[in-house]
């Protein structure tokens, strides 16, 4: 595979650092909406080598975190049945839920299983037809066609023992609502590459337009993220703020049409619950009417499950951009990786474990003593 | 998937008569002692087995290293290996990590009702050869059979016995400061060979493990002299569990180059893909090795006289700062704390 040194090359980081510090005349604050980009950040530490001027908060953009607390009971509750195989991506597995997770359901005998695509969890349907496979279907855009895919075929082949829960959540209705909160400190955004390689860039261009704020589209490796600093930084300065593409080699304007065309037939839009942030109205998708049979919650009739969440942790906060990881006084104490309070600090894509695994927790111990 | 042909394995004659393991194998009687006499023996074939007492009586002197491990890998048969090797030649390593040289073995297998003994058969027989390359002899070992349904397939633990070579004095304790850190080899190989066949991952450029004895490069250092001071097997938990753990024993800092650190690409592109990271993938065959710095040169170029040292390569030193901690510089010319993972890592969603 190529496409990576390409983009950790340290003398074209160096150039693009110059850049941006050369053009930069006051402070700045910018969100990189997608964890994927958070853990690029924190892992080749591109904060530390930005100019003190541009501060980067981390956004929502990690499924994992977002996925609200009562949802996380449900599929617990599914999976400890005994005639259910349950799956679910692995970052899923330690996410806690009130009481345990899905490793401890797991362990408790429940038959949970890792699975890398939705499309092994309806071949497991197909080879199983005496047990119920349940896929835990989360994620933003960029998985949702897959899923989409999943119940597509489901249907279609009539495989009946087959269903999903579906937690999927939308980045434009997120960035507008950090635009429309009052207390917001973000003046520009960097939109997760990997969403808009499907769902394309038009639909940020009414936000930008409203918002009179920069977005862009913005990549994953370092050279990437700079990339997109660099832009939004330039918008900021000259005053701008439009929607530019900053990760051309994966997007268009357009998105990948077909994908759009299979999410339009399985999903229908709806208000979502955002764990740590609350409802944001048309924030999510749901299984569309003709595909409701394959709602897992409705099978398995969880959906009286209502949770609510730990006074502690403060990871609705850290989502919304509005304080670090390792201002939250639990941070490094009470939640660690090994004994989480929330969702973000659980998967690599959390801004809290991104912070505590490469280190800024000690970063913050070396600053007090 | 293997290179390991079950068909051609020739089965002894009294062993035909069950083509599967059942649980007289286990039982001490008649069974048992035609699987000794008709695989164990001939396979692993020695002086001090040959005795089949209670227990096996061998000569050493001198300081002595000991290490068990237990080997559950699934599956079975990967690329680049199988369990009995890796039973071998993990033990082996870790034998060596003290400096010792490994000169005896004990196996203990748990098998499952059922398994095909042509299964047994090709493990063992490849342990034999992992035995010989490693210049170990398996002097005792044990069987069980369990009920079908309580094990899985093959169980097998190995205890190993090395001698210290006289003057040899290695441990974490004695690193220090502007120490070198020398890696044998590419990282990530073994972890990613067993994912990408136990989760039917279709990578183009097929993964193979790295599963090697490491105890005949570990020899030629300290033959030429070099200052070794600490020495370590990066297995489960990867480089960067073994970095921390060196860190932390030893109250000095460490700080790596990541670009340093050789990743085969199928390697790398497949954690890339999978969201995993390299430095916490488990390896079989490879170790660090930190050595004072006016050797460091010369152990590279030693152990790049191995074909199993060919990527050989310093990845960082020991420092007086952050003790007890990893840093990596990284590719763009940053830093980052290197941390040990809390569980298995897991698969990112995308």
């Amino acid at each position: 595979m190529k496409y990576l040194e390409e983009f950790r090359d340290p003398i074209l980081a160096r150039r693009l650092l110059d850049e941006i510090t050369g053009t930069v005349t006051r402070p700045w604050v910018m969100m990189e909406v997608c964890g994927g980009q958070t853990h690029s950040i924190i892992r080749n530490g591109i904060d530390r080598l930005l100019p003190p001027e541009v501060e980067l908060v981390h956004g929502p953009g990690c499924p994992v975190c977002v996925t609200p607390l009562d949802t996380i009971d449900r599929a617990l509750s599914i999976a400890s049945r005994p005639e259910v195989i349950f799956c679910s991506f692995g970052d899923m597995l330690r996410v806690p839920g009130s009481a345990k997770d899905l490793f401890r359901v797991k362990s408790e005998g429940g038959d949970v299983r890792i699975v890398y695509s939705p499309l092994d969890a309806v071949d497991l349907a197909r080879k199983n037809p005496n047990r119920e496979v349940v896929f835990f279907a989360i994620g933003f855009e960029t998985t949702a066609p897959a899923n989409a895919m999943a119940v597509f075929l489901a249907k279609q082949q009539g495989i009946a023992n087959f269903s999903m829960i579906v937690s999927h959540v939308l980045v434009p209705p997120a960035i507008e609502a950090i635009c429309s909160s009052p207390t917001t400190r973000v003046q520009a955004f960097l939109a997760a590459g990997h969403v808009c390689s499907v769902m394309g860039y038009s639909e940020y261009l009414p936000l930008a337009a409203r918002f009179h704020i920069p977005i862009v589209v913005t990549g994953f490796e370092p050279l990437d993220v700079l990339e997109g600093i660099r832009k939004a930084v330039l918008q900021l300065e000259s005053g701008r703020g439009e929607v530019e593409n900053a990760y051309p080699r994966a997007v268009t304007r357009e998105g990948n049409l077909e994908a759009q065309k299979l999410l339009k037939e399985v999903f229908v839009v709806s208000d979502r619950n955002w764990r740590g942030i609350g409802t944001i109205p048309n924030s999510g998708w749901e299984l569309a009417e003709d595909y409701r049979d394959f709602d897992a919650s409705y099978r398995f009739d969880v959906t009286q499950i209502k949770t609510i969440e730990s006074s502690v942790c403060r990871s609705g906060e850290v989502l919304q951009g509005l304080i670090k990881p390792n201002e939250c006084l639990a941070f490094g104490k009470e939640c660690t990786p090994r004994n989480p309070l929330g969702a973000t600090m659980v998967s690599s894509e959390g801004a809290c474990a991104a912070y505590y695994n490469y280190g800024r927790f000690l970063d913050s111990e070396t600053a007090k003593g | 998937m293997s290179d390991y042909d079950f068909e051609q394995w020739t089965c002894p004659i009294p062993l035909r008569d069950s083509p599967h393991v059942v649980l007289g194998h286990g039982g001490g009687g008649k069974l048992s002692a035609e699987l000794v006499e008709h695989l164990f023996l001939p396979a692993f074939n020695n002086q001090a087995l040959s005795q089949l007492g209670d227990s096996a009586v061998v000569e050493a002197s001198g300081r002595l290293a000991l290490s068990t491990d237990s080997f559950v890998v699934q599956p079975r048969f990967f690329p680049g290996g199988n369990i009995g090797e890796l039973a071998v030649y993990g033990t082996v390593n870790d034998v060596s990590m003290s400096g010792a040289v490994p000169k005896f073995m004990a196996v203990s297998f748990i098998l499952e009702e059922g398994l095909p003994i042509r299964e047994l058969g090709v493990i063992v027989e490849s342990m034999a050869r992992a035995a010989e390359r490693a210049g170990v002899a398996i002097v005792t070992g044990d069987t069980k059979v369990v009920d079908k349904g309580h094990g899985d397939g093959v169980f097998i633990t190995t205890t190993g016995i090395g001698v210290i070579p006289e003057g040899i004095e290695i441990g974490p304790d004695r690193i220090r400061p502007g120490d070198k850190a020398i890696l044998s080899g590419t990282v990530g190989d073994h972890g990613m060979a067993i994912m990408s066949v136990r989760e039917g991952l279709g990578f183009e450029a097929p993964i193979l493990s790295d599963t090697a004895p490491l105890n005949h490069l570990i020899e030629t250092l300290l033959a030429e002299r070099i200052e070794v001071r600490a020495l370590r097997d990066p297995t489960r938990g990867g480089l960067a569990a073994t970095l921390n753990e060196l860190a932390q024993s030893s109250r000095v800092g460490i700080l790596i180059d990541e670009k340093a650190v050789p990743i085969r690409r199928a390697v790398d592109s497949a954690c890339e893909m999978l969201g995993m990271d390299p430095f916490q993938v488990a390896n079989e065959g490879k170790f660090v090795a930190l050595v004072a710095s006016s050797d460091a040169e010369k152990a590279v170029s030693v152990l790049r006289g191995f074909e199993l040292g060919e990527n050989a390569v310093v990845i960082g030193e020991a420092v007086s700062e952050h003790p007890g901690m990893v840093v990596a510089k990284t590719a763009i010319g940053s830093s980052r704390v290197v941390d040990t993972q809390v569980g298995e890592q897991l698969p990112r969603i995308c």
